[in-house]
C-alpha cells in the first residue's frame, strides 16, 4: 500500500483502512487458530487432570490446577511407572506397533505399486482388451468412490476362509487398496511434470526403460513419492471402519482401542484423554515436521 | 492427455524364439491350472467327500500369487521389450482386480441371500425379499436423506475453506505457523476427534462448551435434539476436513498468475469485484476437484457417527455407512446389509457421474 503524503487527509484515510483490514485478517486467523488448537489443547491438558479439576472446569495448567500423571499412569506411561512392568502399557504398545506396522507397510506397498502404474500410464500407451490408457486411469481412480461398506462384508467372509481375519497382513492389503487411487493420482501428476527428454537421453546412453526409471526418473520424483507416502500414512493410521470389523484381539489398531474405551461408562476422563493424546501425538508431530510434503501431496492434481 | 501412441518411444529388435514363447505360456497356464486344481481339491474337501485338504484356503491364495507372479514374468518372456512396459501397470491392475472385482461379485451373490451369521444354515438365496424389505425399511431411507443433508453441508465447508485460503494467501506474517495450525485437524483420527470433541468437550455436565452455554443462560443439549445432533456431527466432520479443501484451494490461489490481479487493480476493480470477476472464475477448476473429492469422502462418513451417537437420537444422525455397520455388528444381518451397501454403491455411482457431467457441461458454457 503506497501512502505518498503522510500528512494529507486522503493518505491518512488510506492508512486507517489498511490498519483496519490488517486487524480483521489477523483476528480471523487467530480465531480459527484457536478453533483448530483448542480441542488438542483440551485433550492434552485433561490427561493431566484429576476428577475435581474436570468437574470444576479448570483449564490452564499451573494457573488453576496442578498437573498430575494420573491419566498417563492408567496406560502405564508416567515417570513413576516407566521402570516397572505394566500390562496396560504392553497392551498400548502392542496396538501402537500394530498401527505403525500396518500403516507403514500399506503406504509403502501403495507407493511402489502406484508409482509404477502411474509412470507406465504417463509414458506408454496400453491396450487391455477394450481399455485404453484413459480407461485404465479411470478404472484406478474410480476405486476412490467405492464405499468401504460394500467391501467390508465380502472381505470378512473371504478373510475368514483364508485365515487372514484378525491378521496384520489382511489389514495391510485392504489399506493398500484404499490408498492406491490417491497415490496414483498424485504420482501421475508428478511424472507428467518430468520432461520426457531426460529419459530419451538415458535410453540413447544405453539404459533400458526400467533402468531409466530407476536411475533417472525416481530420484527426481522422490519428493512426490514422499508426499504420497505421508498422505497414505495419515489415512491408514486413522482408519477405523475396516479395523473395527476385521480385527478382534491380535491385530487391533489404535483407533479401535480408543473407540473401545469410549464406550465404557463413567467419567474416566483422564485416562481417555491420555489415550487420545497418545494416539494423535505421532501424527501431530508428523504434521509439524513434514507439513511441506503433506501440502505438496494434496496440492498435486488440484492444479494443472 | 495425449493417449495415442507412446510418449516415450523405444525401438528394440526383439528376437524371441518359439521355445521362449512356449516357456512363457507354459508358466502361465501351468500355474493357473495348479491354482484351479488346488481350489477344486479344497472345495471337495470342504464339502466332505475326501480326506485330504488344508485347514484354510490360505494355500490357494499362495497358488494365486504364484500365478500372478508367473503372469508378470511371462510378459517379459513372451513379449520382450513390450512386456517390460506392461510390467509397470500390470502389478497394480492385478492387485486392484483381485481385491475389488472378486469381492464385488461375491457381494452381489450374498446380497440376494438371507444370510445371518447367527443362523446355522448359511446363505440361502431368497430372491427379491431383501429388496422388498429395503423398500419398506424407513431407517434406510432416513439414512439416505441424512446423507443428502451431509453432502449439502459441503457447500458451507467450501465457503469457509475458501475464506481461509484467501486469508492465508494474503500478505501476512507467520504464514507457515498458521498453515501448520490449520492443517492439524486433518491429521487427527476421526475416532480420537469423536472422543475429544463429541464425548468430552460437548459433554453436557462438564464439557467446556456446555459450561459456556450455561454461563450465557442457555441449557446445553447437543445430542438429544435431532436437528442439533445432526448439526454437531456436521460440524465435527467439517472441523476435520476443512483443512483438506483449504489446502487444495490455497495451491490453486498460489498457482494463479499475479499479472491478472495486478491488471484488474490498475483498472480500478474493488476487492469484491476482483474476487467475483477474476479470482473465483479462475479458481473454478480447482474448486470442482476439491469439492468432488470432498463429497466422495463425505459419502463414506461413518467413524464419528458410530462413536459419538451411533445413529441416535432416533436415527437422526445416521449415515448409510454407520447404519449398515450396525446391521452387521449388532444384528449379524449379513445378506440384507450387503444388499443395502450394493444399492448405496449404485446410487453413489449414478450421483457422482451425473454430478461430474453437470459440472463439466456448466464449465464449458461460455461465460
Amino acid at each position: 500500500m503506497s501512502v505518498i503524503f503522510k500528512d494529507h487527509e486522503a493518505g491518512l484515510r488510506v492508512q486507517t483502512k489498511w490498519w483496519a483490514s490488517r486487524t480483521a485478517i489477523y483476528m480471523t486467523l487467530s480465531i480459527w487458530a484457536v478453533v483448530c488448537l483448542f480441542p488438542i489443547f483440551w485433550t492434552i491438558t485433561t490427561s493431566f487432570k484429576l476428577a475435581p479439576d474436570v468437574m470444576k472446569g479448570n483449564l490452564i495448567p499451573w494457573w488453576d490446577f496442578t498437573p498430575r500423571w494420573k491419566g498417563w499412569e492408567s496406560i502405564g506411561l508416567s515417570p513413576r511407572l516407566i521402570g516397572e512392568v505394566s500390562t496396560v502399557r504392553e497392551e498400548f504398545f502392542k496396538r501402537f506397533w500394530n498401527s505403525a506396522v500396518v500403516s507403514i507397510s500399506a503406504s509403502l506397498l501403495a507407493v511402489i505399486l502406484g508409482s509404477l502404474a502411474a509412470y507406465g500410464l504417463s509414458r506408454f500407451s496400453y491396450r487391455f482388451g477394450f481399455m485404453k490408457n484413459s480407461d485404465i486411469s479411470f478404472f484406478f481412480l474410480s476405486q476412490m468412490i467405492l464405499p468401504p461398506v460394500v467391501l467390508a462384508l465380502p472381505f470378512l467372509v473371504l478373510y475368514k476362509s483364508l485365515g487372514l481375519l484378525d491378521s496384520r497382513i489382511g489389514l495391510i492389503l485392504l489399506y493398500t487398496l484404499m490408498v492406491l487411487p490417491i497415490v496414483i493420482w498424485i504420482m501421475r501428476d508428478q511424472f507428467q511434470g518430468i520432461p520426457i527428454e531426460l529419459e530419451e537421453a538415458a535410453l540413447v546412453d544405453g539404459l533400458g526403460i526400467w533402468g531409466a526409471f530407476m536411475q533417472i526418473v525416481m530420484p527426481i520424483a522422490l519428493p512426490g513419492m514422499v508426499a504420497a507416502f505421508i498422505l497414505s500414512l495419515v489415512l491408514c493410521w486413522n482408519e477405523y471402519f475396516f479395523a473395527a470389523l476385521l480385527t478382534s484381539t491380535n491385530a487391533t489398531t489404535l483407533p479401535v482401542m480408543v473407540a473401545s474405551q469410549t464406550g465404557s461408562q463413567g467419567i474416566n476422563w483422564w485416562s481417555m484423554a491420555a489415550l487420545s493424546s497418545a494416539a494423535i501425538l505421532p501424527l501431530v508431530i508428523v504434521a509439524i515436521a513434514l507439513e511441506k510434503y503433506i501440502i505438496k501431496g494434496m496440492a498435486a492434481g488440484a492444479v494443472k | 492427455m495425449n493417449t495415442d501412441g507412446d510418449l516415450l518411444h523405444t525401438v528394440t529388435a526383439d528376437n524371441i524364439s518359439d521355445s521362449r514363447k512356449r516357456l512363457g505360456k507354459l508358466m502361465v497356464w501351468g500355474t493357473a491350472l495348479f491354482c484351479v486344481m488346488l481350489a477344486l481339491l479344497q472345495a471337495i474337501y470342504q464339502a466332505g467327500s475326501i480326506g485330504i485338504g488344508f485347514e484354510t484356503w490360505r494355500p490357494i491364495l499362495y497358488a494365486y500369487m504364484l500365478w500372478a507372479t508367473a503372469l508378470c514374468a511371462a510378459q517379459v518372456i513372451v513379449n520382450g521389450e513390450k512386456g517390460k512396459r506392461t510390467l509397470f501397470v500390470l502389478p497394480a491392475a492385478l492387485f486392484v482386480i483381485s481385491l475389488v472385482v472378486f469381492p464385488l461379485l461375491f457381494a452381489l451373490y450374498i446380497s440376494f441371500t438371507d444370510w445371518n451369521l447367527a443362523s446355522p444354515n448359511g446363505p440361502q438365496p431368497n430372491g427379491w425379499d431383501n429388496l422388498v424389505q429395503m423398500w419398506n425399511d424407513s431407517f434406510y431411507w432416513n439414512a439416505l436423506t441424512n446423507m443428502v443433508y451431509y453432502v449439502l453441508a459441503v457447500s458451507v465447508e467450501y465457503v469457509i475453506a475458501f475464506g481461509l485460503a484467501l486469508l492465508l494467501n494474503a500478505q501476512i506474517r507467520a504464514r507457515k505457523f498458521f498453515r501448520v495450525v490449520f492443517l492439524l485437524p486433518l491429521m487427527l483420527s476421526p475416532v480420537a476427534v469423536s472422543w475429544m470433541i463429541g464425548k468430552s468437550m460437548l459433554e453436557v455436565r462438564f464439557g467446556p462448551i456446555s459450561r459456556i452455554i450455561r454461563d450465557l443462560g442457555g441449557e446445553p443439549t447437543f445430542f438429544g435434539d435431532p436437528e442439533i445432533a445432526r448439526f454437531m456431527i456436521m460440524a465435527m466432520d467439517a472441523w476435520t476436513f476443512i483443512p483438506f479443501i483449504m489446502i487444495m484451494l490455497l495451491a490453486g490461489l498460489q498457482a494463479m498468475p499475479s499479472e491478472v490481479l495486478e491488471a484488474s487493480k490498475v483498472d480500478g476493480a474493488s476487492g469484491w469485484q476482483s474476487f467475483k470477476e477474476i479470482i473465483f472464475p479462475l479458481m473454478l477448476p480447482v474448486s470442482v476437484t476439491a469439492v468432488v473429492i470432498r463429497i466422495i469422502f463425505k459419502l463414506k462418513l461413518a467413524d464419528i457417527i458410530i462413536n459419538v451417537t451411533s445413529g441416535g437420537p432416533g436415527g437422526a444422525t445416521d449415515s448409510v455407512t454407520s447404519f449398515i455397520f450396525r446391521e452387521y455388528r449388532d444384528r449379524s444381518n449379513v445378506g440384507y446389509g450387503t444388499l443395502l451397501a450394493m444399492v448405496y454403491l449404485v446410487l453413489i455411482v449414478i450421483f457422482v457421474t451425473l454430478f461430474l457431467k453437470l459440472v463439466s457441461r456448466w464449465m464449458e458454457r461460455p461465460a
